[in-house]
């Protein structure tokens, strides 16, 4: 890019401040601050390093949770069946041998891992943060330049804590303005990957920033970085700023008191240039955004909830009429119909995009007396043992429970479905997860991606619910704290 | 060294946002091996629900048996980054895809596998799609040269990265050449200590 070299984005910060040598002229070797790694994507990377007789350069660096394939119903590596035990099993033999931190299924913290990561303090300002998972997107909510890799490149970071990299280019969007009640940041990016398109970030890492974003707490900065991968964004970034600090203050893994203050000052230089160049910008009025749901089998086909289920034949585009086409039929859905009209078989409340404790009081704000209608099956996963404790400390995991929703143990559980919380073929889930593909949530299912609350609305009426519509939010629930 | 880096009968899938979840769906994720995904690539979309093959699916058509250059569209390989999807692509036989755009991991995990991935604008994606109709089709891929050749002199250029060409055309070794610069490791390390020691 020919930019002024003075002036940067902060990526360009992150990435400059990170190079530690040059392997080829377009391609530089980048230094990794935080590695983190689970069962799914790591077993073929730790059999590689030995086949070529290779060490974990800095397992002080990398950290391990159990999370895709673990059982929600219960706390065993034998719980989850034959293939995921071997699975989970490899990955606590490769940390002890060596050396890496694990929260195992016998620790009281072990999550989602881009839950625990921030959670636990491992996600700060400036770093570059790798795992072998897409939605490693999440901690760019830190102002981090974090990204998914796959194996091979597991198998790169574990031998030698760097990553060959070339520059991407830089998206800005901009929101401004406030949110309306009941529009949630999993709303807001859900409107954005409608806007730009499933494919619209190809190439680019997208920095969020606006007044909008800066009014937004650290967990609903990570749920919209969370899905800055569903628009095919390499990252998304949120300049550091109080709220971020305030966050991390005190967490097990924070920088220790004597190192505070100058790790704040670093944080604080954080940030786009005034006058740097971004590739392309895009500036969204928060105020027009409402509760948003998908339709389709991908998250561009994303609607507000008050709207009809568009016609194929209002595409221009040929491809995305088929493609719509293809997914009203998946779907099970007719053009024009309502969705507020649509029953729904399953909730899932839960996945690294919304199993954080704001995420839990939102919904049990909507769920507080009410009971989960006949014939749907509701669950909430929180996203690891801190969230869970304090869920029930609050007393939200009692308003779930009472109201009829199975309340679960920590994991990934039915956003992927690969241990056994599975949606069957033809069961419409509303889902507060991050993709509504084909088969993912299980064959032939039909997942529609929605907010907490939107979530719990439905499981409430058995269908989907425009809560904007609704009388105002029920009053905070018991116990929750500021 | 050859001219030809790859060369074979082409499969057309003509769909554009292919995720990793339908290249290869989260029960074959399990395996702790990196080989064996062959048969579970596109499983949904490949098997009807009794396990028999589904006759529609592209693949399963006689035509396009042995195939090895995949043709596709837009974001193919978008979504998670399972590198079991690459895995599964290349154990079935495919070692080069053609496709409008690529998602950026799945770009990735390819080329780490030595697998070759052409990007070609939607005009001339549209293109090989016609030829495909014409009848099956046989190309040679001269990396060398960044040519798609289909036989009878006519050929159709493509671009690629500098990098990525050498790296395909010598078969460097992915982790062995970033440990040349093992010495800038062990500074960097030590300058990042000193000045930002709350790292780590």
């Amino acid at each position: 890019m020919a930019h002024n070299s003075s002036t940067k984005t902060l990526y360009q910060k992150i990435y400059a401040s990170h190079v530690v040598g040059k392997l080829n002229p377009s391609t530089d070797l980048l230094f990794v601050d935080r590695h983190l790694i689970h069962e799914v994507t790591s077993p073929q990377a730790f059999s590689g390093l030995k086949l070529a007789n290779r060490s974990v350069r800095r397992p002080d660096l990398t950290f391990a949770t159990m999370d895709h394939n673990v059982s929600t119903q219960r706390r065993s590596i034998d719980a989850a069946g034959e293939t995921s035990r071997k699975q989970l099993e490899a990955l606590a033999t490769n940390c002890s041998e060596n050396n890496i931190p694990l929260l195992d299924l016998t620790h009281p913290d072990q999550g989602i891992v881009h839950v625990i990561g921030p959670e636990q303090g491992l996600t700060q300002p400036g770093m570059i943060i790798v795992c072998g998972d897409s939605h490693t997107s999440t901690h760019g909510a830190f102002g981090a330049l974090a990204f998914g890799i796959g194996t091979s490149e597991v198998e790169h970071v574990l031998a030698t804590q760097t990553l060959p990299q070339q520059q991407a280019k830089t998206l800005k969007v901009e929101i401004n303005g406030e949110l309306s009640s009941h529009v949630t940041p999993k709303d807001v990016i859900m409107a954005v990957i409608g806007k730009l398109g499933t494919a619209g970030g190809n190439g680019y890492v997208a920095e969020f920033c606006g007044s909008a974003i800066a009014a937004m707490s650290m967990e609903g900065r990570m749920t919209l970085c969370n899905m800055s991968i569903e628009m095919g964004a390499k990252a998304g970034l949120i300049a550091p700023d109080q709220t971020t600090f305030d966050y991390i203050k005190d967490k097990a893994h924070a920088p220790q008191a004597q190192h505070w203050d100058a790790a704040v000052q670093y944080w604080q230089s954080l940030y786009s240039d005034a006058d740097a160049v971004f590739d392309h910008t895009v500036t969204i009025d928060a105020s027009s955004i409402t509760p948003q749901i998908t339709w389709g089998t991908n998250p561009e086909q994303v609607m507000a909830v008050d709207q009809n289920v568009p016609s194929p034949a209002s595409f221009s585009d040929a491809t995305k009429r088929e493609a719509a086409e293809r997914a009203l039929a998946y779907m099970g859905l007719e053009p024009g119909q309502k969705l507020t009209d649509c029953q729904v078989d399953v909730v899932f409340i839960g996945s690294c995009t919304n199993s954080r404790i704001e995420d839990l009081r939102a919904a049990a704000s909507v769920v507080q007396g009410k009971q989960v209608a006949t014939g749907v099956r509701a669950l909430v996963v929180p996203g690891s043992g801190i969230v869970k404790r304090q869920a029930e400390a609050e007393g939200l995991a009692d308003i779930f429970k009472s109201a009829g929703f199975e309340w679960r143990e920590p994991g990934c559980s039915m956003c992927l479905g690969m241990n056994d919380d599975r949606v069957e073929a033809g069961q419409r889930c509303a889902s507060t997860s991050n993709r509504n593909f084909e088969g993912r949530q299980g064959r032939g299912a039909r997942t529609h991606l929605v907010s907490p609350a939107m979530a719990a609305a439905a499981a409430i009426a058995g269908k989907f619910v425009n809560i904007a519509a609704q009388a105002p939010a029920a009053a905070t629930v018991a116990g929750e704290q500021a | 060294m050859s001219k030809v880096f790859a060369e074979g009968l082409v499969c057309p899938l003509d769909k554009n946002n292919v995720d990793t979840d339908q290249i290869i769906p989260k029960q074959f994720l399990t395996s702790v091996s990196r080989d064996g995904f062959a048969e579970a690539m596109f499983f949904d979309w490949r098997y009807l629900a009794d396990g028999s093959p589904n006759p529609d699916f592209v693949i399963n058509k006689p035509e396009y048996a042995g195939a090895s250059i995949l043709l596709t569209r837009a974001n193919f390989g978008c979504g998670s980054s399972r590198e079991h999807a690459p895995w599964a692509i290349q154990q079935y036989g495919f070692n080069v895809i053609i496709a409008e755009s690529f998602a950026d991991i799945f770009f990735n995990n390819s080329v780490n596998n030595g697998m070759l991935l052409i990007q070609l604008s939607k005009t001339n994606i549209d293109l090989l799609f016609n030829r495909c109709q014409q009848g099956p089709q046989h190309w040679q891929i001269d990396l060398a040269s960044q040519e798609i050749m289909f036989g009878n002199n006519a050929a159709l250029g493509f671009k690629i990265d500098a990098d990525i060409k050498q790296r395909l055309l010598a078969g460097l070794d992915f982790i062995g050449s970033s440990e040349q610069l093992n010495p800038q490791i062990a500074d960097f390390e030590k300058s990042r200590k000193a000045s930002q020691p709350w790292l780590g």
